[in-house]
């Protein structure tokens, strides 16, 4: 399944300044793995110990995939996963 | 000379619920003549015995108090337009002055004077007076929410003032919540601005809080993030929650029970894994649109119109030019809003993010400097 990935510019510097990428994979699992592949470095930013981190959010389209399958939501032709780490800057 | 009138809601039974109503006249005076004679009623809600305009109604032509031009007998035109604005609406009259500076809200159905009175009756706390702080607290203060209370450490510093609109270069080295109600006070008398000068700490959280009706996060630091989070949770108080981080920015409205920061965001990055603004810089016009969003926010709340970002997360790309909103929700398993929470009262926030509370000067150097 072809999907976008939008990138925060959080972690751009992992994909070469793109915004956004395009992957193949049946479930956001396998789609994070296949990122790591393509930019490696971005995945530890990403997964703890085979889990997503506790401080990023992954949208697909717009649902939260903690409220979904998780790591084994699966994916369709044309969806988009939105990465969401936590931002704390109010700009002081 | 034809001219047409709005009337304000309070006036509308009179009118059979019309908004706008046709009326003759050569003046003002007589405008308001022709209408006392086709609505019953209306003459009494506007002219006192002595058959003189009430003192708390005022009335505009084209947007202008009529008391500024020739009163009663003000000249009208065809096609001009009227509007009747009664300033007593629940509470204590509004001043002239304020009538006339809130005319714009007050010729609104969404807002009228019904709903000035809500903001003038409405307490708000900007947390931080920075970037974010600064439109909210300029538009909230413009818009004359009663109550705007402050609460920063701070001292300006030179590098602020590429985005923090509320400082100027004159007040480098002052505290910022002093130079943040200079400014606001300024623009408008008639609020009431409550400055706390201390950091926010798990101590005095739950003092300041509950003071207020709206909490608007601009903290610039994961612990004081989740300590804000808490302390409204606990307070069962609204929070708009707001941050940014170079073009981007994300911002959402936390109704008690419904979801919390900890829901969408259950434990902070490790220290140093995402970076700040003083480190990584930050668009000095983003948080422009973001705290005006958290303002716009505030004031719908304080209105109660409209629909505010409830279980919902407005992503903001500069850049790109582009919103959009994912849908967020409480989780059962939060620790703090879940069905068994563990969190029940303020914690060590410095330990839980593993960092300092705030980056930069220390409170010490906050304190010199004031």
């Amino acid at each position: 399944m072809s999907v976008e990935v939008r990138v925060p510019s959080m972690l751009q510097k992992f994909t070469e300044g793109q915004k956004s990428v395009q992957l193949e994979s049946a479930n956001v699992g396998e789609l994070l793995a296949s990122l790591e592949d393509s930019y490696p470095g971005i995945g530890n930013q990403l997964l703890e110990q085979g889990e997503l981190r506790r401080f990023v959010n992954i949208f697909l389209n717009d649902e939260d995939i903690r409220f979904l399958d998780g790591l084994e939501t699966s994916l369709s032709d044309g969806d988009v996963l939105a990465i969401l780490p936590a931002l704390a800057g109010g700009a002081r | 000379m034809s001219v047409r009138v709005y009337i304000p809601t309070p006036f509308r039974k009179i009118t059979g619920n019309r908004t706008f109503v046709e009326a003759d006249g050569s003046d003002v005076n007589g405008v308001l003549r022709d209408l006392e004679q086709r609505f019953p009623g209306f003459g009494e809600m506007v002219f006192d015995g002595e058959q003189e305009l009430l003192e708390h109604v005022n009335v505009y032509l084209n947007s202008q108090e009529v008391r500024g031009l020739e009163g009663a007998s003000t000249r009208v035109s065809d096609g001009d337009e009227v509007a009747v604005i009664p300033a007593l609406a629940g509470g204590a009259a509004m001043t002239p002055e304020m009538v006339e500076r809130y005319s714009r809200h007050l010729i609104m159905d969404q807002v009228g004077p019904l709903g000035q009175r809500k903001l003038i009756d409405g307490k708000v706390l900007a947390v931080g007076a920075g970037g974010l702080g600064s439109p909210v607290l300029v538009y909230l203060a413009a818009a004359g929410v009663g109550t705007i209370g402050i609460v920063d450490f701070d001292v300006v510093d030179r590098s602020n003032l590429q985005r923090q609109i509320i400082h100027g270069t004159s007040d480098i080295g002052r505290p910022k919540v002093e130079s943040a109600r200079d400014r606001i006070l300024d623009m408008n008398p008639n609020i009431a601005v409550q400055t706390h000068t201390e950091p926010l700490t798990s101590e005095n959280a739950m003092e300041i809080i509950p003071q207020y009706d709206v909490i608007i996060n601009g903290a610039d630091n994961f612990a004081t993030r989740y300590l804000v989070n808490d302390a409204v949770f606990l307070a069962e108080k609204i929070l708009v929650d707001g941050s940014i981080f170079l073009f981007e920015g994300q911002v959402t409205t936390f109704f008690p029970g419904e979801g919390c920061y900890r829901c969408l965001y259950p434990t902070p990055p490790p220290p140093g894994m995402v970076p700040s603004c003083a480190e990584a810089g930050v668009l000095g016009v983003l948080p422009g649109t973001v705290g005006a969003i958290q303002a716009t926010e505030a004031i719908k709340v304080l209105l109660e119109q409209g629909e505010p970002l409830k279980n919902r997360l407005l992503l903001y790309d500069a850049l790109a030019m582009d919103f959009r909103t994912v849908k967020i929700r409480r989780d059962p398993a939060c620790p703090l809003c879940g069905d068994a929470p563990s969190v029940t009262e303020l914690i060590d926030y410095e330990e839980f993010c593993g960092s300092p509370f705030h980056e930069g000067p220390a409170p010490v150097a906050a304190a010199a400097g004031s």
